[in-house]
């Protein structure tokens, strides 16, 4: 309708419609979210107490110990392969087909389903390997599920280094490794700390991959002897709660999705805080 | 010189370890290829191709078994084409809003609160769903009897694939040179004018890319539907297919793994789904990546 010349209603008044459309939008998607939020906030906090804390029985005691050690092996699985990968991509590799199928690769591990990667984690660490369902087994899972997270994050903190700082290092003498383990490293150390934190708290928060490979919800003694012991962790024992014990009172899930969220966005906001601080940093 | 030499080793060895750790995604991706492949032909020894992804029937435990994954399919299907219908079009105001229209110290908030929301773990989303949203529904409208259905999976999952359309729609409407805006502007278009007809077409390819990669996220969530979808494995029928419960691929293979006998028919065709669903995802972010590339080119 409308033509170059003439409009059926004036372009101005189509602009302010249009732009108020947008601010509704805008309030579509955000009120329903902080809504929903701020009710799981209220609702949780409300119904936390110590009692429900600590108790190790029925209590989210197991469940806060399980979760710690789980993403810190996690962590500590991921760390040294995707900073390796990392390193690889920013200081090593020439543009190419090698590089780009890399990159190709990396896009589509971080987009394959969490539950493919449960089953990967099934059949490979569980069954193929002989770890059985174990601490282990779901860490090297959660590890590949977080890698491409990990990579991505590490080779921009690298890249983010001037070149000026690698030339100067290359032309003291230094070797090509020297130069990334002693300049290039140290300087990244803070960026590549962000993507380990925002690992922690993605892993924090799966459940499909630990379905099949780590999780049980009773255990006799929550604490594992060895990485070759099963675990509860959060996420898992807010989903059997949920569907499949209704006798647990309310407040014990409410505080457990609670304890959950609160964990998972307070190192979403710490990696945040920490990412902002370091971008006012200038060369 | 003996140290010298020696750190010299050590310094080749670990080049080369950094080299393999380079290509490792490479590797991953394949090896995941090969263990669902591995795991799910015994599966096509057993049934045809078109036995599974054309039976009306998924009953893995009543007699000899029934591996028909249509219901399945279409399950997933249902729940990821709502969850879309829903997703783009707000994606797309808000990645507006955020890139050209809101004023600076909101964008400055709304950017880290919208990358929270995708933070939140989905067994959360889950548990809202299963028992606050679902059972207001159920309460509240007629057609409704169960709080679980095909829709609310789809809502809840339109919400968690909105960050991703919003980052990257986002980032491809900052990508168009500033250019092409004033130009616009310059010529005595409003600003709605200019976004529609100057910054959306020259965003497009980013913009469908983001809308692959929601899609990815869509398909592939688990948990999610796992709990509000009605965990009912049956054939979808027609539009009122959405207010009833059904069961898609992802949550099939959640509700069922732990059941299973390692190695038995059912271990195996809870592969076969894992399989395609590595493949519908695996194309549709290669897809998405080509657009992306493209489109860097294009303003190169």
């Amino acid at each position: 309708m409308s033509s170059e010349r003439g409009y059926l209603v004036d372009p101005r008044v189509t602009e302010k419609v249009a732009f108020a459309l947008l601010w509704v939008a805008m309030v579509v998607v955000m009120l329903p979210m902080a809504g929903i939020i701020g009710y799981m906030l209220y609702r949780g906090a409300s119904s936390l107490n110590w009692e429900l804390i600590s108790a190790a029985d029925g209590g989210l005691y197991p469940a806060i110990i399980g979760t710690t050690f789980l993403v810190l092996l996690t962590a500590l699985v991921a760390a040294p392969i995707g900073v390796g990968a990392a390193i690889y991509l920013s200081e090593y590799a020439r543009p190419g087909p090698l590089v780009r199928l890399v990159r190709l690769a990396i896009i589509n591990l971080a987009g394959v389903p969490s539950v493919v990667y449960g089953l990967f984690g099934l059949a490979a660490f569980v069954i193929l390997v002989g770890w059985g369902r174990s601490l282990l087994a779901g860490a090297c899972t959660l590890a590949l599920l977080v890698l491409p997270l990990v990579i991505s994050t590490a080779e921009e903190a690298l890249r983010q280094i001037p070149k000026g700082l690698r030339e100067g290092s290359l032309a003291l003498g230094a070797s090509k490794w020297q130069t990334i383990r002693r300049v290039v490293l140290p300087n990244a150390l803070p960026g590549i700390i962000t993507g380990l934190i925002l690992s922690i708290a993605r892993a924090a928060g799966e459940t499909a991959p630990i379905l099949f490979t780590v999780a049980y919800f009773r255990l006799s003694d929550p604490i594992p002897n060895s990485i070759f012991d099963p675990i509860v962790a959060m996420p898992y024992q807010l989903f059997v709660m949920a569907t499949e014990m209704p006798e647990i009172p309310d407040e014990t899930k409410w505080a457990t999705a609670f304890v959950l969220v609160a964990l998972v966005l307070g190192l979403n906001i710490v990696a945040t805080i920490v990412r902002t601080t370091l971008r006012r940093r200038r060369w | 010189m003996m140290k010298r030499r020696a750190k010299r080793i050590s310094e080749w060895i670990i080049e080369r370890l950094i080299q393999v750790s380079g290509v490792l995604g490479i590797i991953l991706v394949l090896l995941i290829f090969f263990f669902l492949l591995r795991n799910s032909l015994p599966m096509f020894q057993e049934r045809s191709l078109s036995d599974l992804l054309l039976g009306e029937k998924w009953s893995p435990t009543h007699g000899d078994g029934h591996f028909g994954m249509l219901p399945l399919l279409l399950g997933s299907l249902y729940v990821t084409v709502g969850a879309l219908i829903i997703a783009i079009p707000l994606a797309l105001a808000v990645a507006i809003f955020v890139a050209e229209i809101a004023p600076r110290w909101m964008r400055e908030f709304l950017k880290p609160a919208i990358e929270l929301i995708a933070a939140i773990p989905s067994v959360v989303f889950g548990f809202l769903g299963l028992l606050v949203i679902g059972p207001w529904i159920a309460e509240h409208v007629e057609a409704i009897r169960v709080g679980q259905f095909a829709a609310l999976g789809s809502v809840m999952l339109a919400f968690m694939a909105l960050p991703t359309i919003v980052s990257i729609c986002e980032d491809a409407l900052h990508n168009v040179p500033r250019d092409i805006f004033n130009s616009s502007l310059a010529l005595g278009a409003t600003r709605w004018q200019t976004i529609t007809r100057a910054l959306l077409p020259a965003a497009r390819s980013g913009i469908i890319a983001g809308c692959l990669l929601g899609l990815g996220r869509a398909i592939g969530e688990t948990m999610t539907v796992l709990m509000v979808t009605g965990n009912a494995q049956v054939m979808p029928q027609g539009l009122e297919g959405f207010l009833k419960p059904i069961r898609t691929m992802t949550a099939t293979i959640a509700a069922e793994m732990g059941e299973t006998a390692v190695g038995s028919t059912h271990f195996h065709a809870l592969f076969t789904i894992g399989l395609f669903l590595f493949i519908i995802t695996f194309a549709v972010n290669t897809i998405a990546d080509v657009i992306v590339r493209r489109s860097e080119k294009d303003i190169a």
